[in-house]
C-alpha cells in the first residue's frame, strides 16, 4: 500500500494504482477519453491532466502514472497530487480546446448526442469559444461491418476501440495508421469487423465517430425508457438494459455484471432487437383443413381440449424451448403432471443431463469469475467463441495473463487465443483418461485445472459416457477438490440449467424430447423451434412461442406468446446463477405471458393451476425450489456430485465432437426473425468461403 | 357660490356639451383606433410568434435534421418527431414531423432551440379551423407554410438577428 495526497486529502492505496485511480478513490473526479478500466492504458488524450507536488513542472497525465513514480518530500512528506488547482485547470481547457480543433461541431445529427463524453466534458471542463479559425481536418469514413457505423471526422483518436478489439476481442481488426493530423482508425482494407463482440466498441467509443449503425438516427438517449434485463440469447445471462420507447424496443445495451459479462455483450444480445418486431405472432392460429387458420383464444382452447380428451395420458408431452423463463417451465411442468404425464423435456437438442445426479453434474462449477483464477484448461467438445462469445472473452483475458495452457478436443478453428489441439473426438478423450500425455501432465501440474464441456460433446447419443468419462478427467487431475471445482459444462441455451433445477425431464415411464416428437398424440412446444420437425409423428402439436419459426409451422394450434423483453421471468445461466428479467414493453396484439396462457388453458382442461398471478405463482415455485429465490445468487455444486457423475457407464463412440452452434448469428427464432442478424450471417459465411478459398 | 356655479352648469347642459365635444373629437378630428380587420391588418413585429413552419434552404433541401432538440425542450410536448436516414442518401432525417397546435403555447422555445433555424414560428395567426383535426399539423403542412411564407420569415429572422 501506497500513501498519498489527494487535493490535500491523505488516502492510502495499493501500488499497482495509477494517479487516476488513486483521485477517484479520493473522490475526485478526473476527465478522461482514453483511459479504460478494463483495458490497457494508453495516455494519449491528455485529457487527465494533474497536478503533482514534488515533480517535474508540468501537468502529468494520471491514468499513465503510477502512484509509486511520484516521491514525497525530503523529510518524509507524503506525495501530493492536485486536481483543481489553477494549472489543472487550465491544462483541461487548453487540451479540450486542442480536441475541438477538428471536432465537428455536428453533435444535432450525432448519434451520440446526450450521451456523449466529449460533449459532457467539454461542458464540464472546457471553455465556450476557441481560438482556431482554419479549416477542419475531413477523414474519409470506412466501412468496417453492418453494426457499426463510423463517421471518422469525430475520432479523437483514444484509440479505446483499438485496444478492446486486440486485447478483449483478440483480433487486431481494427488500427491506427498515419501521424498527427493524419492519424485514422481503420479496418487497414475496408473490410468488415469478424469479432462477436464487435458492437462493444460502439459503448466504448467516447464521440460518435462509431455508432451502431441498425440504431442510425431513430431516437435520443432522452427519450427512451431504460429497463434492467437479463438476456437470453446464450445461457451466459448477461446483463442487459433495454431501451424502449412506447411500446417499441428501441436498442439493447450492456449493464455491468462483473461476475457475469463485466462490461460487455455479444453482437447477438446487442442487436437482435429488429427480429422482436418481425415475425410476431400476435393471435391465436388453428389448423383447419391442413391450413394455419386465425382464430381467437377460445377457439383455440376448444381444439386443444377436444385432442387432449382423446388422448391417453401417456400419450401427452411437452417440450421446452431453448429461451423459456422458469417460471413458464414450472406452469407447463404442473400442467403436464396434472394431466397424469410424465413426458416433459427442456433438452431438445438430445444433450444428455440427469438432474439426479446433483447440480454439479451439469453447471458451469468453477464460474465465469472463477476462469480467472485457472492455471490450465481443457476444452471439450465446444466452441466458446460461438456458444458464449462473452464468457470466451473471460477466458481470453485469463489467457493474456499468461502461463495459461489451453487443450482442445472437439473441431479445431479460430477461437481468440492458442491452443494445443489434442484430438476431434472422444477416443482422444479416452485417451487422455486412461493413458495420459503431456497435457495431462500441465493439468495436473496446475493448481486450478479447469475442464470444460460443450454441447458438441454433451447433445449426442454417448454424451452421457462422454460427461462421465470427463469427470472422471476432472477427478484424475486434481480438478476437484476442497475449494475448487475446475468442472464446467458450457450450454448454449439460457432456459437449460433452470429446467434442469425444476427436474423438466422425463419421469421414470416418460420418453425423452426426440422420441416425443414422433409418438405423441399432444404435444406442447413452449418456444421449442430447434429440432428436425421433417421426422415429427406428433398427431396434434400446440406450439406457444412468441415468433413464427420452424416450430409454429409445423403446429396445430399457435397460442402467441411474449419474448423475454415482453415478460418478468427468471433465468439460470451456465453458471446456476438466478437472475430476473424484467418486463420492458407489453406483446403485440393477443399475445400474452407464456405462464397466463398456460394457467387459462389449465382451467379450459379442467385442472386449474393452482395460482392466479405471477407471484402466486413464484411463491409456490419458491417454496418447492427454494434457490430459485436467491437471484443473483450460485448454489454451488458439491464435489461429490462430479464423482457421482464419473460413476456413469456407458460406451463413447467415435465420431467426431461437432458444435451445436452452426451459425452464431441464427440460433434462436428471434434471431431467425432479425434481418441485422440475417445480414451479419451471410457476411460472417463469405468470409469463411473466403478464408476456405 | 358654489351652489350657483352649479346651476348655472346644469342650465346651460355643459356635461352634455363637454360629452359631446369629446365624442365628436374623437369621431371627426382625431385618426381612428380601430381598423377594418380582414380588410385592414394591425402591425406585427418580427419576433411575433404565430403559426409553425419547417423551412428549406434556398437549394430546396429541408433545413430539418431530426436532432429532437424541440421535441425535447416542447413545454406542452405538442411536437412528435421520428427520425431516420434518409431512402435515398442516408442523411439524418425526419420521417415524421407533428405538432399538435391544440396543444401547443407558442413559447417559442422550438425555434430557440433549433440549430438550423428549421422550426420557427412564423408572422401567420390566421390559421383558426372547424375542427380540431385540422389544428394536427404534420410535416407536409409545415413545410408548406415554410414555403408560403419564407419570405417574410427570413425578413423577420434578419431584422431580429442583430438582438440574437
Amino acid at each position: 500500500m501506497t500513501k498519498l495526497k489527494v487535493d490535500g486529502k491523505e488516502i492510502e492505496v495499493p501500488d499497482h494504482f495509477t494517479l487516476l485511480q488513486a483521485c477517484e478513490e479520493a473522490g475526485a473526479e478526473v476527465p478522461r477519453f482514453c483511459f479504460h478500466e478494463r483495458l490497457s492504458v494508453a495516455g494519449n488524450c491528455r485529457m487527465c491532466l494533474v497536478e503533482v507536488k514534488g515533480g517535474p513542472p508540468k501537468p502529468a497525465a494520471s491514468c499513465a502514472m503510477g502512484v509509486r513514480d511520484i516521491r514525497g518530500g525530503p523529510n518524509g512528506e507524503l506525495p501530493e497530487v492536485y486536481t483543481n488547482t489553477p494549472m489543472v485547470k487550465k491544462a483541461r481547457e487548453g487540451v479540450m480546446e486542442f480536441l475541438l480543433i477538428n471536432h465537428p461541431l455536428d453533435c444535432p445529427i450525432c448519434d451520440q448526442g446526450g450521451e456523449c463524453d466529449l460533449q459532457d466534458q467539454a461542458m464540464a471542463f472546457g471553455i465556450d469559444s476557441s481560438r482556431y479559425t482554419e479549416n477542419k481536418r475531413a477523414v474519409e469514413d470506412k466501412y468496417i461491418g453492418p453494426l457499426v457505423k463510423t463517421v471518422m471526422n469525430r475520432c479523437i483518436h483514444c484509440t479505446r476501440c483499438v485496444r478492446f478489439t486486440t486485447e478483449v476481442g483478440g483480433i487486431s481488426e481494427l488500427g491506427l495508421i498515419g501521424r498527427g493530423e493524419d492519424a485514422e482508425i481503420t479496418t487497414y482494407l475496408e473490410q468488415a469487423m469478424t469479432s462477436e463482440l464487435q458492437g462493444n466498441v460502439v459503448d466504448l467509443c467516447p464521440v460518435g465517430a462509431l455508432t451502431s449503425k441498425p440504431f442510425a438516427f431513430t431516437a435520443r438517449p432522452w427519450e427512451l425508457n431504460k429497463t434492467e434485463s437479463i438476456d437470453v440469447m446464450d445461457a451466459v445471462g448477461s446483463a442487459i438494459r433495454v431501451d424502449t420507447r412506447g411500446r417499441e424496443v428501441m436498442r439493447i445495451m450492456p449493464r455491468v455484471n462483473e461476475a457475469v459479462n463485466e462490461e460487455w455483450i455479444s453482437d447477438k444480445t446487442r442487436f437482435i432487437w429488429d427480429g422482436l418486431k418481425t415475425q410476431r405472432l400476435d393471435r391465436p392460429y388453428v389448423r383447419r383443413d391442413g391450413r394455419l387458420q386465425a382464430a381467437s383464444w377460445g377457439e383455440a382452447f376448444a381444439a386443444i381440449k377436444s385432442a387432449v380428451a382423446a388422448a391417453p395420458a401417456n400419450k401427452i408431452g411437452a417440450i421446452a424451448g431453448d429461451i423459456a423463463s422458469v417460471e413458464e417451465m414450472y406452469a407447463l411442468k404442473s400442467l403436464i403432471a396434472s394431466l397424469g404425464s410424465e413426458n416433459i423435456d427442456c433438452r431438445q437438442d438430445g444433450s444428455a443431463f440427469d438432474p439426479s445426479l446433483g447440480r454439479a453434474s451439469y453447471i458451469f462449477n468453477p464460474t465465469i469469475e472463477g476462469i480467472e483464477k485457472a492455471d490450465a484448461l481443457l476444452i471439450v467438445g465446444s466452441n466458446p467463441r460461438y456458444e458464449a462469445a462473452v464468457l470466451n472473452a473471460r477466458i481470453r483475458k485469463r489467457f493474456r495473463r499468461g502461463n495459461f495452457p489451453i487443450g482442445l478436443i472437439g473441431e479445431a478453428g479460430e477461437m481468440r487465443w492458442d491452443y494445443e489441439y489434442l484430438g476431434a473426438g472422444p477416443d482422444t478423450l479416452t485417451d487422455l483418461v486412461e493413458n495420459g500425455n503431456a497435457f495431462i501432465d500441465k493439468l495436473t501440474a496446475a493448481k486450478n485445472p479447469m475442464i470444460i464441456v460443450g454441447p458438441g460433446a454433451v447433445a449426442r447419443a454417448d454424451g452421457a459416457a462422454i460427461l462421465a468419462l470427463a469427470a472422471r478427467l476432472a477427478a484424475t487431475v486434481g480438478a476437484v477438490t476442497e475449494d475448487w471445482n475446475g468442472f464446467g459444462v458450457l450450454h448454449t441455451a439460457a432456459s437449460r440449467v433452470g429446467g434442469l433445477d425444476l427436474g423438466f425431464v422425463p419421469g421414470a415411464n416418460g420418453l425423452n424430447a426426440s422420441d416425443m416428437l414422433k409418438s405423441m398424440d399432444v404435444l406442447f412446444l413452449l418456444g421449442a423451434d430447434e429440432m428436425a420437425f421433417g421426422g415429427k409423428g406428433a398427431k396434434f402439436t400446440v406450439y406457444i412461442g412468441s415468433h413464427g419459426d420452424a416450430g409454429a409451422h409445423t403446429a396445430d394450434v399457435i397460442l402467441p406468446a411474449a419474448a423475454y423483453t415482453e415478460k418478468s421471468g427468471t433465468w439460470v445461466n451456465l453458471e446456476g446463477r438466478v437472475q430476473m428479467g424484467n418486463r420492458a414493453g407489453f406483446a403485440p396484439g393477443e399475445a400474452r405471458e407464456d405462464w397466463a396462457i398456460l394457467r387459462a388453458l389449465s382451467d379450459v382442461l379442467g385442472h386449474k393451476l393452482p395460482f392466479d398471478s405471477l407471484s402466486a405463482l413464484r411463491a409456490k415455485l419458491y417454496a418447492e425450489f427454494p434457490h430459485f429465490a436467491e437471484i443473483d445468487e450460485v448454489a454451488a455444486g458439491t464435489g461429490e456430485q462430479v464423482a457421482k457423475l464419473s460413476m456413469v457407464a456407458g460406451r463413447a463412440d467415435k465420431a467426431a465432437f461437432a458444435s451445436s452452434v452452426k451459425d452464431f448469428y441464427l440460433t434462436n427464432p428471434i434471431a431467425r426473425a432479425s434481418a441485422v442478424m440475417a445480414e451479419c450471417s451471410a457476411l460472417a459465411r463469405n468470409n469463411f468461403q473466403v478464408a476456405a478459398e | 357660490m358654489a351652489g350657483l356655479s352649479q346651476a348655472v352648469g346644469s342650465l346651460f347642459l355643459k356635461e352634455f356639451v363637454a360629452a359631446f365635444a369629446l365624442t365628436f373629437k374623437y369621431l371627426w378630428f382625431r385618426q381612428k383606433a380601430t381598423i377594418n380587420y380582414p380588410f385592414e391588418k394591425g402591425p406585427v413585429s418580427p419576433r411575433f410568434r404565430g403559426e409553425h413552419a419547417l423551412r428549406r434552404y434556398p437549394n430546396g433541401e429541408e433545413r430539418c435534421i431530426a436532432c429532437k432538440l424541440c421535441e425535447a425542450i416542447c413545454p406542452a410536448q405538442a411536437i412528435t418527431i421520428e427520425a431516420g436516414p434518409r431512402r435515398n442518401d442516408g442523411t439524418r432525417r425526419t420521417v415524421r414531423y407533428d405538432i399538435d397546435m391544440v396543444k401547443c403555447i407558442y413559447c417559442g422555445f422550438c425555434q430557440e432551440a433549433c440549430p438550423v433555424d428549421a422550426i420557427v414560428e412564423g408572422p401567420n395567426f390566421e390559421f383558426s379551423t372547424e375542427t380540431r383535426e385540422e389544428l394536427y399539423f404534420d410535416k407536409a403542412k409545415l413545410l408548406a407554410n415554410g414555403d408560403r411564407w419564407e419570405r417574410e420569415i427570413a425578413r423577420n429572422l434578419q431584422l431580429d438577428a442583430p438582438y440574437r
